[in-house]
This record gives structure tokens, C-alpha cells and sequence, in this order.
């Protein structure tokens, strides 16, 4: 990564850079035999964040995240993590909740665990440990010796909660988390995930609940069609996406003002109000508008439209070109 | 490397805990002790006594039939009509028709009965009139019964001279069971841990577990160590056979000679009896050559050693061979109904070996023996068929070498449709397809 013409400084910046992402995907490319997963994607992933990888179905995320978790190779472009050419030390790092789950049905809860454990690394003895302090969290210490196949759905779903989680890795990847849980055991998993991410856990979601990424996520990436339609924090984002666009409840006659605002989607209220899109044009402030509506009609709400992340999914989607 | 152990360690441990392991395991010793328990006590309880007529117009053989346990012999003093007409209304289990003319005509020896006449009484009426022709055209050349008396000590003394060429006939008799026996041991267990393997792997794959493991395991380790561990399965039955088996024929056999009369020569009498299925009174003890104990004795001659140690390389090389096979058909489809149309280019050439080896066994040295035992597809179950026959090294070590890059061969292959097939949902996988996974980067 050092280039010389960019000077020490810049080395430093460069260091710093990438000590701040957890993951950078450079420039992946991963072709299958008849169609394209992912065209030259770029991502970097911030740690400490919790970031939802987001994209219709068939976008190329799973691609991604097979290619994160090395269970398949880019064709073209890297994958750095935590600064490091990604390779198979980094695999015990990493905790992976595909969204078709699954376990072997016939094996004991308490075994399955164990040997998942190890196969991430740890000594059967840490293994051992770390599961009683899960099986006490989540109340489950009944389940130690059945089988899986016993189990229901939603309780299966836990054990391979606990799975990903185990061995404390860096890095989470989720793929559509809460997907079979109920809403109290959703809860229960949304707070272990804002804890995880209190000690320092970078989470990677991948879903399609857009409710969900609202609530819980920093940061976001947008696939659509193998390609990245858009990137960063999920503030900076809505902000792109805002349209200058206010609402207003009120009582009264409201036209647009020409070279000031125009107003849109006007519609009555069952009480009499009526409510209405603003529209501000440049160099408009939100104040100058209040001022001008206050003359005119009487105001029961005003604020800003600020794009939902659905809005946001349906605009990038929809404005991809086909191809 | 510890991840390969591990999976090894999962796949053993999940397969031997399995209550079908156990019972297959105490089940398989017990079920052939008792049928060779039950053959050795019906051979020894056998009270039934069979009836032969005997018709002796030659008049050569009048007390030559000796009464045994099993056969009682009647003379008859009548024509053969009235004879067979007599039989009909007898309780007699045969009749045994020796014309005047049975010096000339051996062939013209006739045994009446009602039901089939068993092998064993077949054999002795023919061995007594062949032993007592023979006595007759030998005292017709003017050797005495002294000189025969003499000439038998020689013919026994003899067969020591001649064991060369016993000890072949006997231990190609030997060969040909033990060589059997080890190629249907080698057909069997490949197919049976094959399929364990094949369905092991559709099992991880139907059950999507298989995303989560190969995200901390080399999809090439998890198949490894699932072939590994299944291999591992089927030696710890192998060798749990053979303990048990072992320990309860040496039971078995413990407590059958303390039912046996005490007295040694007696005793040894009633072994040769069971060991003959058929009781040898009045016939030259010594010169019979008893097929069972002609077997064991002739084990002893085979170069055992090197059987067991080529049993159990064609073993797991067989068995590893085919079983990256069958996980790659496992990998490619979804569920076990679907792994029809991949199964028969693999059972086939299992198939064909095990009926070759019929030939095989019949010609050991021939051209489809040389081929087929070299070729890494039938060799397992073909070599260990020719080698207690006694094959050149040479021709052992190009097997073995041939088979282990056989199985290395299978193994990349089978890893190359692995790796792609375990990831691959919804989809009839067909023949081109498999062939263009092998050649994915």
C-alpha cells in the first residue's frame, strides 16, 4: 500500500485509514458461469459500526459475503481485513449467521456447539466456558443434551446465534437476523447485537427489513444488479437524499409561490386540515418559509421530509439503468 | 490440520454412538457363530438314520457297506423289479442297484429313491464301490492283499512325497474361499460406507449447516475428514468382527467338546465326522480328503501376513476410491431421491468387479485377471481375489501404485464438484454441469 510519491504523512494517513475499517472489498469482481455476482465492487466497512449490506434479492450480497468469509475467491480486486490481505488466520475472527440456517439435526445441542466452537478455534475447555455463560443468558441450560431435532424453530435459531457468537470474533456477519424470531426473541437478539457493538464488534447485516436498518445501523452499502449504487454513513445518506421537501398541516388556502416554493400532494384531512408538500427552491431557508405561511394560514405541524431508508432503496433501485 | 481432526473426530464419534452401529456390530458376530453353531450341532445331533437297500447282483460288495449313525444298509436278495416294487412299499430312504457287469461298466451303478439322494450319501455309496473295484482290478493283476496292504502303507507314506502337489490342489481350494471372501468383504463395505459418506454429505447439505462449517473449514478438509472418519467406522467393525467372532467361536466351540464324548479317539472320530458333515466309518480313514479341514489346514500354507496386509490396503484404498465418488453425487444433489441418476457410472464398475471375480477365481493368472487387477476402478476387489492364488510383486506394487493415484485422482475430482455442489440449491444438476464445475477456477 505505500506509495512513495504520497510522502510519510500520507503513509500515515494511509495507516490510519486502514486501521479504521475492519473490512475493505477493493475492487471485487466474481463471475459465475452465466451470470455476474459482483462488477467491481468497493466497500469499506468502518469498525465498531454496525453496517447493513443492503440489495434487492439476487444483488450479490450472499456473493459478498461468501467472498468475506472465504468460502469462495474474487476473481478479480481484494479484500483487506483489519489492514491484512484477507487469509485463513482471519477466519476465527469472523462469526457467520447464513440466512438459511442450519444445524445437524441429530446431534445434542451441547455437543453441536462445542464442536462449532472448535472448529473456530477454541480449546474445548474456553469452548466449554464461554457456552455456560450463554447457556445461563439466554436461560437455555435444559437444552444442553437434547437434539436439535427436538427443538423449535425459533429455539434453533438461538443455538446458532450463540454459534456465531462464541468465540467473540471482531466480526459479525448476520444475514437476515431476525428472520424466525418471534418479536420478544427478536429483542433479546437486537440487544446482544447493540452490546456486541458496545465491545467494540463490528456487525455486518445483511437484510431487507428496512425498519430494521433504520433502527439499528451506521452505516450502509446498496447493491443492486452486481454493482455498488451507494456507500456511507446512513446519516450522510438520507442527507443526499433529502429533497428540500417540508410538510405542512393547516387550516386555510396555500398556492405555490413561484421562485420560492412550490407545494405538491395536497390533500384534506379528515378534520378539516389539510396537509401538503413544500418544496423550497435554492437559497430558501426553512425559516423564510414559515414566515411566508404564517400570513396565510394557521399551522398545525411543519417539519422536514426526510427520507425513509425504503425511500432510499426504491429511488437507487429503480434509478439503475436495466443492464 | 486440527480442523481436519476435528471433523474426523465428529463423524466417528456421531456414527459409532449410533444405536444401528451397535447392534450391527453385536448383531453380525452372533448371527455367524450361531449359524456355524447350529450347522456343527445338527452335524453332530443328526439321529436320523437313513435305510439303503442294497441290490448287489455282482455279489462283490456283501458286507462292504458298513452300518454308520447316519446310513443303515439292507442286502437285498431279488430282482431289480421286484426290488424297486419292494422299495415303494419300504420305508427305506434308497436303493442301491450294483449289476453283475459293475467291473466293466462303473457307470451302471443306479441309486433309487423316493426323495433326491443327498451329495454326501452319493458320495460315499460311489467312494465305497470305487474303493472296492479298485481293491478287485488290483488283486486281478496278481497283487495280493499283502502286497495292497504294503502298497496302502506306501500310498500313505507317499502323500507326504506328493504334498507338494496336495498342498497345491488344497490351498487353491483355500485360496478360492479366502480370496472370495475378502473381495465380497471389500464389495460390501464399499458400498455400504460409500453410501454413508454420500449421504452424509447430502444430509449437511439439505440440512444448510454445511454454509456455516465451510466458513471455518476448506470445504476439501470437511470432505476429507468425512471419508477419513467413516473409514475409521468401518475398521473399528472390522476389527470388533473379528474379536467377537473370535472369542465367541472359541466359546461356542468350548462349550460344543464339553457335550462330546471324552474319550480322544472318539472324540477326534466325531470332529472328522462334523468336519465332514457326514460320518467316514469303513472307509480308509486317512486317504479321505476332507474338504473343510483340507480349507483350514491349507490356511496355515497361504502367506497369510501379506493377505491381511493387502486386505486392508485394497480396503481403504477401494473404499477411498469410491467414497470421494460418491461424496461428489452427494455434494451435486439435493436430496438422496435425486442421487439415482449419478450412482450407476459409480456401481458399475463395482458390480462388474465382483462378477468378474467369478472368473477370476477360475482363472487367476489370465488376461482379465491381469487387467482387472491392475486397474485402479476393479483392482481392490480383483487383486485380493488372485492373492492368495500368489501374485508376482511387481504386479502387486504397480496395482498399489495405480490405485493410490487412482484415489488421489477421484479425490481432486470429487473435491472440484464438492466445493461448487455444496453451495448449489434448486437446481437438477445435470452431467455437462458437472463437468463444468470440475473446471471453475
Amino acid at each position: 500500500m505505500r506509495t512513495g510519491s504520497f510522502g510519510i504523512l500520507s503513509d500515515f494517513n494511509q495507516e490510519y485509514y486502514h486501521q479504521m475499517n475492519i473490512i475493505e472489498v477493493r475492487n471485487v469482481t466474481k463471475e459465475y458461469s452465466n451470470h455476474i455476482a459482483l462488477d467491481d465492487v468497493s466497500i469499506d466497512i468502518p469498525k465498531g459500526c454496525i453496517f447493513g449490506l443492503l440489495g434487492p434479492n439476487g444483488a450479490g450480497k450472499t456473493s459478498l459475503i461468501r467472498i468475506i468469509n472465504q468460502i469462495t475467491g474474487p476473481d478479480k480486486g481484494q479484500i483487506l481485513f483489519d489492514g491484512q490481505p484477507l487469509n485463513g488466520s482471519h477466519i476465527s475472527r469472523i462469526g457467520y449467521l447464513p440466512e438459511e440456517r442450519g444445524l445437524y439435526k441429530k446431534m445434542k445441542v451441547g455437543e453441536q456447539l462445542l464442536y462449532l466452537a472448535q472448529l473456530k478455534g477454541l480449546s474445548q475447555k474456553e469452548a466449554m466456558d464461554k457456552l455456560k455463560s450463554w447457556f445461563i443468558k439466554f436461560d437455555i441450560k435444559t437444552w444442553w443434551d437434547k437434539s436439535v431435532s427436538d427443538l423449535s424453530k425459533g429455539m434453533q435459531q438461538k443455538v446458532q446465534f450463540v454459534s456465531t457468537v462464541l468465540h467473540e470474533p471482531d466480526l459479525i456477519i448476520l444475514d437476515e437476523p431476525f428472520s424466525g424470531f418471534d418479536p420478544i426473541n427478536a429483542n433479546l437478539i437486537r440487544d446482544e447485537i447493540l452490546e456486541l457493538k458496545q465491545k467494540g464488534c463490528t456487525i455486518i447485516f445483511s437484510t431487507h427489513r428496512m425498519e430494521t436498518v433504520e433502527e439499528l445501523c451506521d452505516n450502509i452499502a446498496l447493491i443492486h444488479k452486481a454493482r455498488k449504487v451507494l456507500d456511507g454513513p446512513k446519516l450522510l445518506i438520507k442527507n443526499q437524499f433529502k429533497t428540500n421537501t417540508y410538510f405542512v398541516e393547516y387550516k386555510g388556502v396555500l398556492d405555490s409561490l413561484e421562485t420560492i416554493y412550490e407545494i405538491s400532494h395536497e390533500k384534506q384531512l379528515e378534520d378539516g386540515y389539510r396537509r401538503t408538500n413544500i418544496h423550497l427552491n435554492a437559497n430558501v431557508t426553512p425559516n423564510d418559509l414559515i414566515k411566508s405561511l404564517l400570513e396565510k394560514v394557521e399551522i398545525r405541524a411543519f417539519g422536514e421530509n426526510i427520507p425513509s431508508m425504503s425511500d432510499i432503496f426504491m429511488r437507487s433501485v429503480n434509478e439503475v439503468p436495466e443492464g | 490440520m486440527r480442523n481436519i481432526f476435528l471433523v474426523i473426530r465428529r463423524e466417528y464419534m456421531v456414527r459409532v454412538k449410533k444405536r444401528s452401529f451397535l447392534i450391527m456390530t453385536l448383531l453380525a458376530p452372533l448371527l455367524f457363530v450361531g449359524f456355524y453353531a447350529t450347522v456343527i450341532w445338527v452335524a453332530v445331533g443328526s439321529v436320523d438314520t437313513k435305510t439303503v437297500q442294497v441290490l448287489d447282483e455282482s455279489r462283490l460288495f456283501t458286507g462292504k457297506f458298513k452300518d454308520s449313525e447316519s446310513m443303515k444298509f439292507i442286502y437285498l436278495e431279488s430282482s431289480i423289479d421286484s426290488a424297486k416294487a419292494g422299495f415303494r412299499r419300504s420305508e427305506a430312504n434308497a436303493l442301491v442297484f450294483i449289476p453283475k457287469d459293475i467291473i466293466k461298466k462303473p457307470k451302471s451303478l443306479r441309486i433309487y429313491s423316493a426323495k433326491n439322494v443327498s451329495m454326501d450319501m452319493k458320495s460315499e455309496i460311489e467312494k465305497v464301490i470305487e474303493k472296492e473295484i479298485e481293491d478287485i482290478k488290483l488283486s486281478e493283476a496278481g497283487i495280493t492283499h499283502k502286497i495292497l496292504e504294503d502298497s496302502r502303507v506306501n500310498v500313505s507314506s507317499e502323500t507326504i512325497s506328493l504334498s507338494e502337489e496336495g498342498e497345491k490342489t488344497s490351498s487353491s481350494g483355500a485360496a478360492t474361499v479366502i480370496g472370495g471372501i475378502c473381495a465380497f468383504l471389500i464389495y460390501m463395505s464399499v458400498f455400504i460406507y460409500g453410501t454413508q459418506v454420500m449421504r452424509g454429505i447430502t444430509e449437511e447439505k439439505t440440512s444448510r449447516i454445511v454454509e456455516v462449517i465451510i466458513s471455518s473449514v476448506k470445504p476439501f478438509h470437511l470432505m476429507l475428514g468425512k471419508i477419513i472418519g467413516v473409514a475409521l467406522v468401518g475398521l473399528t467393525q472390522f476389527v470388533l468382527w473379528i474379536l467377537l467372532t473370535a472369542s465367541l467361536t472359541s466359546a461356542a466351540s468350548a462349550v460344543m467338546s464339553s457335550k462330546m464324548p471324552k474319550d480322544p479317539a472318539q472324540m477326534a472320530q466325531e470332529m472328522q465326522k462334523v468336519q465332514n458333515g457326514m460320518p467316514n466309518q469303513g472307509m480308509p480313514g486317512g486317504n479321505v480328503e476332507n474338504p473343510v479341514a483340507e480349507v483350514l489346514g491349507a490356511v496355515n500354507s497361504l502367506n497369510i501376513p501379506l493377505i491381511i496386509g493387502c486386505f486392508l490396503f485394497y480396503y481403504l484404498g477401494g473404499y477411498l476410491l469410491y467414497s470421494a465418488l460418491f461424496g461428489a453425487v452427494g455434494a451435486a444433489v439435493d436430496n438422496d431421491a435425486d442421487t439415482q441418476q449419478f450412482m450407476l457410472p459409480i456401481t458399475l464398475p463395482i458390480i462388474f468387479s465382483f462378477v468378474f471375480a467369478q472368473f477370476v477365481l477360475r482363472d487367476p493368472d489370465g488376461t482379465l485377471a491381469f487387467w482387472t487387477s491392475i486397474i485402479p476402478f476393479t483392482s481392490p476387489i480383483i487383486m485380493m481375489v488372485r492373492i492368495p492364488f500368489g501374485v508376482p510383486a511387481w504386479e502387486i506394487a504397480l496395482s498399489m501404485v495405480l490405485l493410490v493415484l487412482g484415489f488421489m485422482g477421484t479425490t481432486w475430482l470429487a473435491a472440484r464438484i464438492y466445493r461448487v455442489g455444496i453451495l448449489m440449491y434448486g437446481k437438477k444438476v445435470s452431467y455437462k454441469e458437472l463437468a463444468k464445475w470440475i473446471f471453475y477456477k
